[in-house]
């Protein structure tokens, strides 16, 4: 059963669009990077996820339980993008107040709140008004509060916003942690690097619409070959799909994807047996940044 | 259900009582009673001394106590606006309502655990105003204000129609623009109160309606009248004497009672249907 499933959600306010197709769906225990520019409507999607922004049409489940269920939600943390709190409450306070909103009383909310103020490395800080912490310790009270309920699934807006090297070290490691508990996390970042080295896989968002997505675990040694040969026919091009995927012929030359180096040496060989001339074979390792780049196209500006 | 309302409402109080709220308007409520108590040991040791009757000292000195029962009403009223105004609409403003409303807690929760605390705050107050008020003047003339048992909870109610107006306002406006609208909604119960207690006692039929018709859109101040009529020594009240705030020429009815109690349950119905349909 998936995690996450949604088909078609789509968020209008008024005349503007502000997500016109989302259609995904994430494994449970998978680490997803939901990719796209400023203003692509991430936020928005995550909100119609959480059911702070109502659908204006389409459907979708979390945990196996329409969008919105209550119950579902004591299941489900959540760390917005600026984590923003009552600045007259103390880290621990916050952490309590948040916990009841769980339904957390008692001992068991009091351990787990100490547990989390260590891992978050504030401990020292806990007693203190969290209007004098500085953005870093919020967005890390703000992330412990999304998970004192040890959630099944995660939602983190843009996590590392404000947080200096050492607190983005501190997110991606706990993101590796709840990936090794088996807890599944959603991840809204524009920040290719922190998507990479912390994603199972991921889905693009371009002008409020999915628009594909790559994995990043199954075939880390994934290479994108090119191709130059004097003769293209459909024979050629469906030979060449057993040795790996996505093939197309654009302007004389032939691309796909192939697994890793291994496949390299057989293709070359599969070509010249079948009385192909082989001009040029080049490969070169896909990386998210020209996947994201390819699949954002020219017309995109700085959001 | 009950545990997010308390949840909630907790967490308003507490914020409420770190940020110095109810600290300051404690403060400004014991300076209120303390001009009030001066001003009225002068005031009755004047009289005293002018050897005036037993009954023109009554009269007198219950109208002051009247006046500061007014101002303990419009400070209760004040502090009902201004303690509710910010407390939905600067939540969604500052994002601090995503991370409680994506909690397993329904959005009616939020709407009245809110409305719950502000409640609390803005009865005790009015307690500590009013019930300072009547007791100061028992201290120092002697004199038991009566009618309070009648008239407190229509003050209450008073104060609970704008209290509500502001919770529900914030869930659709922003802080500033609640604000005027609480305010406003409150200075048209009181022109509209003064036309019609000018109108019934000029005779002036009109102007009495359109005061009517006022106090229904906006039933504070008819409130407040009625509360007035209750505290009023029957011969002010007969004679029309003291300020306009205080006349019942038109009392209205207990039937605004009701529709007092069923305006407050119509706006939190519909504050909470507005929250429901938000996007945060």
């Amino acid at each position: 059963m998936f995690a996450l499933e949604t088909h078609g959600l789509r968020k209008e306010f008024g005349a503007k669009v502000a997500v016109a197709d989302l259609s995904l769906s994430i494994e449970r225990g998978e680490v997803f990077g939901f990719l796209g520019p400023n203003g692509a409507g991430k936020t928005t999607s995550l909100k119609m996820l959480l059911a702070l922004v109502e659908p204006t049409s389409g459907t979708g489940s979390v945990l196996g339980a329409p969008l919105g269920d209550r119950a579902t939600r004591a299941r489900l943390g959540f760390l917005p993008e600026h984590f923003r709190f009552h600045d007259c409450l103390t880290g621990r306070e916050l952490l309590r107040f948040h916990g009841r909103l769980y339904g957390l009383r008692g001992l068991p909310l009091e351990a787990r709140i100490d547990e989390l103020l260590v891992r978050m490395d504030l401990d020292d800080a806990a007693d203190r008004q969290i209007g004098g912490y500085s953005k870093g310790m919020l967005q890390r009270v703000g992330l412990a509060q999304a998970l004192l309920n040890e959630p099944q699934l995660v939602f983190l807006d843009e996590p590392t916003s404000g947080l200096d090297p050492l607190g983005r070290l501190l997110v991606r490691d706990l993101i590796r942690e709840l990936r090794e508990r088996g807890t599944t996390v959603f991840l809204n970042s524009h920040l290719l690097g922190e998507v990479e080295a912390t994603c199972d896989r991921v889905a693009f968002v371009k002008e409020g619409r999915t628009v594909g997505g790559m994995s990043l675990r199954d075939s880390p040694d994934a290479l994108e070959v090119e191709l130059r040969i004097d003769r293209v026919d459909p024979a050629i091009l469906t030979g060449l799909a057993r040795f790996g995927s996505g093939v197309a012929h654009v302007d004389g030359t032939v691309r796909l994807h192939v697994d890793g180096d291994e496949s390299l040496p057989a293709l070359a060989g599969w070509l010249v047996a079948s009385g192909v001339r082989l001009y040029s074979l080049q490969s070169r390792r896909h990386t998210l940044e020209e996947r994201f780049l390819e699949i954002m196209g020219d017309d995109q500006r700085p959001g | 259900m009950i545990d997010g309302i308390v949840t909630i409402a907790h967490l308003s109080l507490h914020e409420a009582r770190r940020r110095r709220i109810v600290l300051a308007a404690v403060v400004c409520g014991i300076a209120f009673l303390v001009v009030f108590g001066t001003g009225l040991f002068f005031v009755e040791r004047d009289l005293q001394a002018s050897g005036q009757s037993a009954l023109e000292r009554r009269g007198i000195l219950g109208l002051l106590i009247l006046l500061g029962l007014y101002g303990a009403n419009f400070l209760t009223v004040a502090a009902a606006v201004l303690l509710s105004v910010d407390t939905l609409s600067g939540e969604i403003g500052s994002g601090v309502i995503e991370t409680l409303a994506s909690k397993p807690v329904r959005r009616v929760d939020i709407v009245l655990g809110k409305w719950l605390a502000y409640w609390i705050l803005t009865v005790a107050y009015l307690m500590l105003m009013a019930g300072g008020v009547v007791l100061i003047g028992r201290v120092i003339t002697g004199f038991l204000q009566p009618g309070m048992e009648r008239a407190l909870p229509l003050m209450a109610l008073e104060a609970t129609v704008l209290l509500t107006v502001c919770i529900a306002g914030g869930t659709r406006l922003s802080t500033v623009t609640n604000g005027i609208v609480g305010f406003g909604f409150y200075g048209l119960a009181f022109v509209g109160g003064f036309v019609e207690q000018v109108g019934a006692f000029t005779g002036n039929l009109a102007a009495r309606d359109i005061g009517t018709a006022v106090s229904l859109v906006s039933p504070p101040d008819a409130l407040w009248r009625m509360a007035a009529y209750y505290l009023q020594p029957p011969i002010f009240r007969d004679l029309q004497l003291g300020p306009p705030m205080f006349w019942a020429a038109s009392t209205p009815t207990s039937a605004m009672v009701v529709w007092s109690i069923g305006f407050v349950i119509v706006t939190m119905m519909v504050a909470v249907r507005t929250f429901n349909r938000r996007a945060l």
